[in-house]
């Protein structure tokens, strides 16, 4: 990183820091991984042979109140990007916080959603509806996992005594693009996966 | 330098193998990728040739079945994975910034972490003959040979955690020199008038980001399967085996381009330089290139013609296969009018490039015979494919692999290769492979099965198989006399100066070998072949200032924590998951420490 900011650095060819570039194109990287995952459970959709089905099981209502959790943690997101952005850090680290609770309430639903379902007697070997559900989901859920770890450490990176440094918006914002997709993939497989009849 | 957590301070007190193990530089980046995918080069070719000693007479048993399908797995995987393409990752990391004029590429600690994790994957690979069995499904892998059932050993899990390991690694790579190519151009470097060569990486950077994780979802997949009780890819419950087809599949064709593209590349800046005139139909080639990376997303279902897809399917996936044609017949033509009417110079680079052209073009033409699904079915599974795909990667990418490897070796090293010792390793090359694999294509129509690992007499397939067998020990000697000559070269005064070939493009603007900063003064960029403009038009080169003041990130042990965190992540998977929570968390104390780092 350090010979970019140093030299082409601070005028890179298109004006977007180097960082922010990749976040970017890994995130068109992980369009396709989840595009993947969404494919693959499509292709598997009414192919189970056995039960539980998804509609023996799936409960709308708890689904939808994790999902606006997770909806209202890009909101968070947006206003922790605002502090960093206008030095207004006491804002950027309470949003912080505020997304870092509301990202681990949404994996609490989960967490209680997998072992509900295991009860229930849905495993990653009953069928393929199993098999796909956990894979994309939890793969899902590891992103928002991994996602609250970023925002952790940049929280924590703010408490010390030299903050986050001149770049601080920049590395705010790069994280806030991570969390974004992360909720923007949640919408598309809570439509896929909860609102699509069977 | 600041002294904390990560840096060194001490420059002259560390030892050699330790600046290595924490280099940033992208040269040393590329040299060590280089050394080592040559070695899997060699090892890859010791592979070769011993499941083609095995097949040179009938009845053969030099090997047993078993390693003969472990030899043949890895073989393929090795040459793919762990040398052509961390070769091709070599000449990236050494070119990238010396062509468009940077200091470095724009992320060199992510770039370290991509050596060392293809380092740990490519270890993890291999070591799996000597614990318990290598990979023998085929390269490929299909399903259900794949699952417990057909399968019950390591062999495979094997082959599922180190290709995520080596994908996470040219994730890596690829993002770093696609953001490096877009956004740290020197002055005046517009991408119209990038070389040819940074089209071709970032065409490939490109292609490995967006199928990368779709192989990546596959191999959790049948990890799943082979571990946690899935059924993706076996029957019992619903799963599709060809589905592992289809997703393997479009990862696994636009790997294809990722081999080939890069030697394209090479071809494009050998061929003006030695021809003495510029390229000819720059923009066609680019856009060629591009189109190639495009189209390959939407072939691949022409690896599975017999599958039984439904006549709509083969119609379309037939005809986009075919219209690959024409980007590749376009570059052909291109590489044509620029030698065509040139003052041509026959050194070793040239012989090797023009050899790529009409040894690609055959690749290429057998290929265009797969694309009708009437004559695939012929072919399919049988050693007229082997043959396709060998002129394609040894008469292709390998072949520009050395023509690149002549052509900079002056400038990564300040010296010229023999070109007499050159010129033999090329003639024993080119005899050896066509040898080896021109024969293929008649043993395929004769019906030799692939992947057999013996066969009975009497079929008609002894005299083409030993031929075949001869070819591969005349690549042998080929070369070794390259590495014979490699180190002979190494012990001679470094006298090539900085732009021995009078060629065009940025990177013979400073001295051979570069300095560690590449330029003392970032040219500005007025033309698409820069050298020749200032030239032609009395432009001499930037003064070097009197002081420099030139930052350089500092060398870092970071990546190799977070590698070794990836290696006990794997080797987690590969036994108990305890290791791979430490794994996990050494790589996030490695990613916390890399933050951390003072880079000022």
């Amino acid at each position: 990183m350090a010979a970019a900011a140093h030299d082409a650095g601070h005028q890179t060819s298109l004006g977007v820091d180097n960082r922010k570039l990749l976040m970017w194109i890994f995130l068109a990287s992980e369009c396709l991984f989840f595009g993947t995952l969404i494919s693959t459970y499509l292709i598997f959709k009414g192919q189970s042979l056995v039960g539980p089905f998804p509609g023996d099981i799936l409960d709308i209502p708890l689904t939808s109140t994790s999902t606006f959790v997770l909806l209202m943690s890009s909101v968070t997101m947006v206003l922790a990007v605002y502090g960093a952005q206008h030095g207004r850090l006491g804002l950027m680290r309470g949003m912080l916080v505020g997304t870092i609770l509301l990202g681990t309430t949404f994996l609490g639903f989960q967490v209680y959603e997998f072992r509900h379902f295991g009860h229930v007697g849905l495993n990653l070997g009953t069928n393929q509806f199993g098999a796909t559900f956990f894979l994309m989901t939890g793969f899902h859920g590891v992103h928002v996992g991994v996602g609250v770890l970023y925002l952790t450490s940049l929280l924590l990176g703010s408490m010390r005594r030299s903050g986050l440094g001149k770049e601080r918006a920049l590395w705010v914002d790069t994280a806030g693009l991570y969390w974004h997709f992360v909720d923007v993939v949640w919408i598309v497989i809570f439509t896929i996966v909860y609102l699509i009849p069977e | 330098m600041a002294t904390a957590v990560g840096t060194l301070s001490h420059t002259e007190d560390r030892s050699r193998i330790w600046e290595w193990m924490t280099t940033v530089d992208h040269k040393k980046i590329a040299a060590l990728y280089g050394v080592t995918g040559f070695i899997f080069f060699l090892i890859g070719g010791i592979e070769a040739t011993l499941v083609r000693t095995q097949l040179a007479v009938p009845n053969g048993n030099v090997i047993d079945a078993d390693l003969f399908n472990q030899l043949f797995t890895t073989h393929a995987l090795t040459m793919i994975f762990l040398a052509i393409m961390p070769m091709g990752a070599s000449f990236f990391n050494y070119l990238i910034p010396l062509q468009i004029g940077a200091r470095d590429v724009a992320f060199p600690r992510l770039n370290a972490l991509g050596y060392w994790t293809y380092l740990t994957g490519a270890v993890m690979l291999t070591s799996s003959f000597f614990l318990g069995g290598a990979p023998n499904g085929g390269w490929f892998a299909y399903a259900p040979l794949t699952s417990l059932e057909y399968a019950a050993g390591k062999n495979l899990d094997f082959y599922t955690v180190s290709l995520l390991i080596l994908g996470v690694s040219s994730l890596m790579g690829s993002l770093n020199f696609a953001v490096t190519i877009i956004n740290m151009r020197a002055p005046g470097m517009t991408m119209m008038r990038l070389p040819v060569y940074m089209w071709m990486t970032l065409v490939v950077s490109f292609l490995l980001i967006l199928s990368l994780p779709i192989i990546t979802v596959a191999l959790v997949q049948l990890y799943f399967d082979r571990n946690f009780g899935t059924n993706f890819f076996t029957p019992d419950t619903g799963g599709d085996p060809i589905l592992w087809q289809h997703i393997f599949w479009l990862f696994g064709h636009p790997e294809v381009y990722v081999l080939i593209l890069p030697s394209m590349g090479i071809v494009s800046e050998v061929l003006p330089v030695m021809s003495r005139k510029p390229l000819f139909g720059y923009s066609a080639i680019v856009f060629a290139g591009a189109a190639i990376g495009v189209l390959g997303f939407a072939v691949w279902s022409h690896h599975m013609f017999t599958t039984g897809l439904g006549t709509v399917p083969q119609i379309v996936f037939s005809a986009s296969t075919m219209a690959i044609g024409i980007p590749t017949g376009i570059k052909i033509f291109n590489w044509l009018g620029t030698m065509y009417g040139g003052n041509i110079r026959f050194t070793t680079a040239t012989y090797f490039s023009v050899a790529f052209i009409f040894l690609f073009t055959i690749g290429g033409i057998s290929g265009v015979m797969h694309a009708s699904p009437a004559v695939d079915g012929q072919h399919q599974d049988s050693y007229f494919v082997v043959a396709h795909i060998h002129y394609v990667l040894f008469g292709g990418a390998i072949m520009g692999i050395f023509s690149g490897i002549f052509y900079w070796f002056p400038k990564m090293t300040g010296r010229f290769l023999n070109e007499t010792s050159g010129k033999w390793t090329f003639w024993l090359l080119f005899v050896g492979m066509n040898l080896t694999f021109f024969p293929m294509h008649f043993l395929g129509l004769a019906g030799m099965p692939r992947r057999i690992y013996t066969y009975d007499e009497g079929l008609g397939w002894e005299t083409w198989n030993l031929v075949a067998t001869i070819g591969v020990y005349v690549i042998v000697v080929g070369v070794s006399v390259f590495i014979v000559n490699f180190f002979r070269t190494m012990r001679q005064p470094q006298t090539a100066g900085d732009n021995p070939w009078d060629a065009a493009t940025l990177e013979w603007a400073t001295s051979s070998p570069p300095p560690e900063h590449n330029f003392d003064v970032v040219p500005e960029v007025h033309d698409r072949d820069p050298l020749w403009y200032n030239r032609d038009h009395g432009i001499a080169p930037a003064a070097k200032p009197e002081h420099l003041h030139i930052h350089l990130p500092p060398p870092s042990y970071m990546p190799l924590i977070v590698a070794m965190g990836v290696a006990l992540l794997g080797i987690g998977g590969l036994s108990h998951v305890a290791v791979a929570v430490l794994g996990m968390a050494v790589v996030v104390y490695g990613i916390w420490g890399w933050a951390l780092e003072p880079t000022e």
